[in-house]
């Protein structure tokens, strides 16, 4: 909401925290514009978490600047807090206490009179679903569950920048199809969300920006649209109408330049993986190849074109193009999150 | 939202039956949300003693080392000691009482460091250190619920010990105003184990670490015999311990002696723990 003169929500140079040897961010720059979900992409372990602590105030930099709406997080740390929420990966409520005590309790420590937190734990508990679990002590809630408590404890005031850390990891699809709804209703009403995640439907689902991290340094950021243009991947896949003629289309398909194919255990289907390159996106290509195969008087029933994976990314990402030579590498997993 | 029943048992994977989230009530809830003026440090931490409180009530076992754990103690030292040391255990319970008393209380403020450390191995440590609140309440809400501890504690040994033939001198004021010291030393105590619980990376740690302070520090004293049979060097030690000043203070105050020096060093005591790791144990509250 309040975007001050910046309108950066949040405006990092050269973060860095290190644990033991270990670099867990190593050096990120990162400007997310207020009012939008900026997505976190990253392997576990690659620092997400640990940024988002000292984005949160949870943890000190060991080097490098950050600012919340123009505050900095050390030294105007009160500034930050009254600004921020924070869901991490693991539920920020009571286990021992009930729903209802866990958000009333909070929305005290917000400064609510008694009756006004308890409205508001009330409504809070019924716009996610909660009300018949509003007695029950957290301890016996289910992942879905946790989360949605977890949320509604983020926004007891509504916060100008809500940190979602890894939000789904571990959820069914369907309650992080829910997570998302309620993602995307946080954000409609003007708060700035910063999002980690592991997936990259997620962030693809969600966030207007992107930046991939890896082993503490951002390895690309952008809008969605350049950041799969950069990564340029993909892949076509294609349903014939004749099993017959599947021979003929992968030979059309191996002669179009980058292109790989690969046959599917259903006779009639095939998939090429696309290796797009800027100026030369993945629908471009796709169409290239459809137009071929007509030509060739193949019969194409049915095509889709699947996103490149997080493993495609980081592949494309980490072994050319970007620039950044591979880090002398802390193998060991920065252990994200339990940072003490 | 009416099938909001399945869920418990189911672990923490799906849950079909949850009631949808409602898009339309949270955007409302949202846009209503106005911000209310930042609390102040009391009310703050007395909030965070209501949730020591609710927790006592959801987890009751808790209770366990302030009501059976005392009753044990006093009737296993007043028999075991009480003939020897004082010709009757009933003798001896006008001497000992007082000083099992404060030592069973201080003993279980080590739980303090315990309770602590478990919270920040859970996320809820992560909310209250991103709330923009009065930082040391979420400290100090921690030993007020444990006051509540104590007093149970102490009420249920002072029953015990009236059935038992215990008869302060002090009459009810004189026991109030013990209980009320020994409190108040327990309050100033405690920043040593809320330091503890977030200086030591495994409950477990914490646990043992208390141990090698507690143990010595409340039985080397004056609790259940007097300190002049003692090797002097030992004696050194225990004519300057807090908890000989403050098991000395307690009895006076309960048997109507008023206590004088040992009252003014058991405060000095108090100011001490209270200075020196309070300040220790926000620091490391802030730098986690």
């Amino acid at each position: 909401m309040s975007t001050e003169t910046s309108g950066l929500a949040i405006e990092t140079a050269g973060l860095v925290k290190t644990f033991g040897t270990t670099r867990a961010v190593d050096g990120v720059d990162l400007r997310v514009p207020a009012g939008t979900v900026y997505g976190v992409l990253g392997p576990n372990g690659a620092g997400k978490t640990t940024a988002v602590r000292m984005l949160a105030t949870l943890l000190r930099p060991d080097a490098g600047e950050a600012r919340v709406f123009g505050h900095d997080v050390v030294r105007e740390a009160d500034e930050v807090r009254a600004r921020v929420s924070l869901t991490g990966q693991y539920a920020s409520v009571d286990e021992d206490l009930t729903g209802a005590e866990n958000l009333t309790l909070l929305a005290r420590l917000l400064g609510h009179g008694r009756p006004a937190a308890r409205r508001r734990s009330e409504q809070l508990l019924a716009a996610f679903g909660l009300t018949e679990a509003a007695s029950r002590q957290i301890k016996h809630y289910s992942g879905g569950m946790r989360r949605r408590i977890d949320i509604a404890a983020s926004i007891l005031n509504t916060p100008d920048l809500l940190f979602l850390d890894e939000p789904t990891t571990g959820l069914d699809p369907r309650s992080r199809n829910q997570v998302w709804n309620i993602v995307r209703a946080v954000v409609a009403q003007g708060t700035t969300v910063l999002l980690t995640t592991q997936y990259l439907d997620e962030a693809d689902q969600l966030a207007s920006r992107i930046a991939v991290i890896d082993r503490g340094k951002v390895i690309a950021e952008g809008t969605k649209g350049e950041l799969k243009a950069s990564v340029g991947a993909g892949s076509v896949h294609l349903r014939l109408r004749e099993a017959g003629r599947r021979a003929d289309a992968e030979r059309v398909l191996r002669g179009l330049p980058a292109a790989e194919v690969q046959l599917d255990g259903d006779p009639v289907a095939l998939t090429a993986r696309l290796t797009a390159t800027a100026g030369d996106s993945a629908a471009e290509q796709a169409a290239r190849a459809l137009a071929a195969l007509t030509r060739a008087g193949i019969t194409v029933d049915h095509f889709s074109l699947g996103q490149p994976s997080l493993d495609e990314v980081f592949l494309a990402l980490t072994g050319h193009g970007t620039g950044q030579e591979g880090l002398p590498s802390p193998d060991d997993d920065p252990k994200d999150g339990v940072a003490a | 939202m009416s099938t909001a029943t399945s869920a418990q048992g189911e672990g923490r994977t799906g849950d079909p039956d949850l009631a949808p989230v409602s898009a339309e009530s949270l955007a409302a809830l949202l846009v209503a949300g106005e911000r209310p003026p930042r609390p102040g440090a009391l009310s703050t931490s007395l909030t965070f003693g209501r949730r020591a409180v609710l927790k006592l009530k959801h987890v009751p076992e808790q209770l366990f080392d302030v009501t059976a754990f005392p009753i044990m103690n006093l009737l296993m030292f007043t028999y075991l000691f009480g003939g020897a040391l004082a010709g009757s255990p009933s003798e001896y319970l006008q001497f000992v009482l007082p000083g099992v008393l404060v030592l069973c209380v201080v003993m279980i403020t080590m739980y303090t460091g315990m309770s602590v450390n478990t919270d920040i191995q859970k996320g809820v440590f992560d909310r209250f250190r991103s709330l923009p609140i009065w930082r040391p309440a979420a400290m100090i809400g921690y030993l007020l619920g444990d006051a509540l501890r104590y007093s149970i504690a102490s009420a249920v040994m002072l029953v015990v010990g009236l059935v038992l033939g215990y008869r302060p001198a002090g009459g009810a004021a004189g026991v109030v105003a013990g209980i009320a010291l020994l409190l108040l030393f327990s309050f100033a105590f405690s920043w040593v184990w809320t330091m503890f619980g977030l200086m030591l990376r495994t409950e477990k740690a914490v646990m043992s670490v208390s141990m090698m302070v507690i143990f010595p520090l409340t039985f080397l004293s004056n609790v259940f015999v007097d300190p002049a049979t003692m090797p002097s060097w030992l004696r050194g030690f225990v004519d300057n311990s807090p908890v000989t000043h403050l098991a000395s203070a307690v009895r006076g105050l309960m048997a109507g002696d008023p206590p004088g020096d040992d009252l003014l060093w058991t405060l000095g005591w108090s100011a001490l723990f209270l200075l020196v790791f309070g300040p220790v144990t926000m620091r490391l509250y802030n730098r986690r």
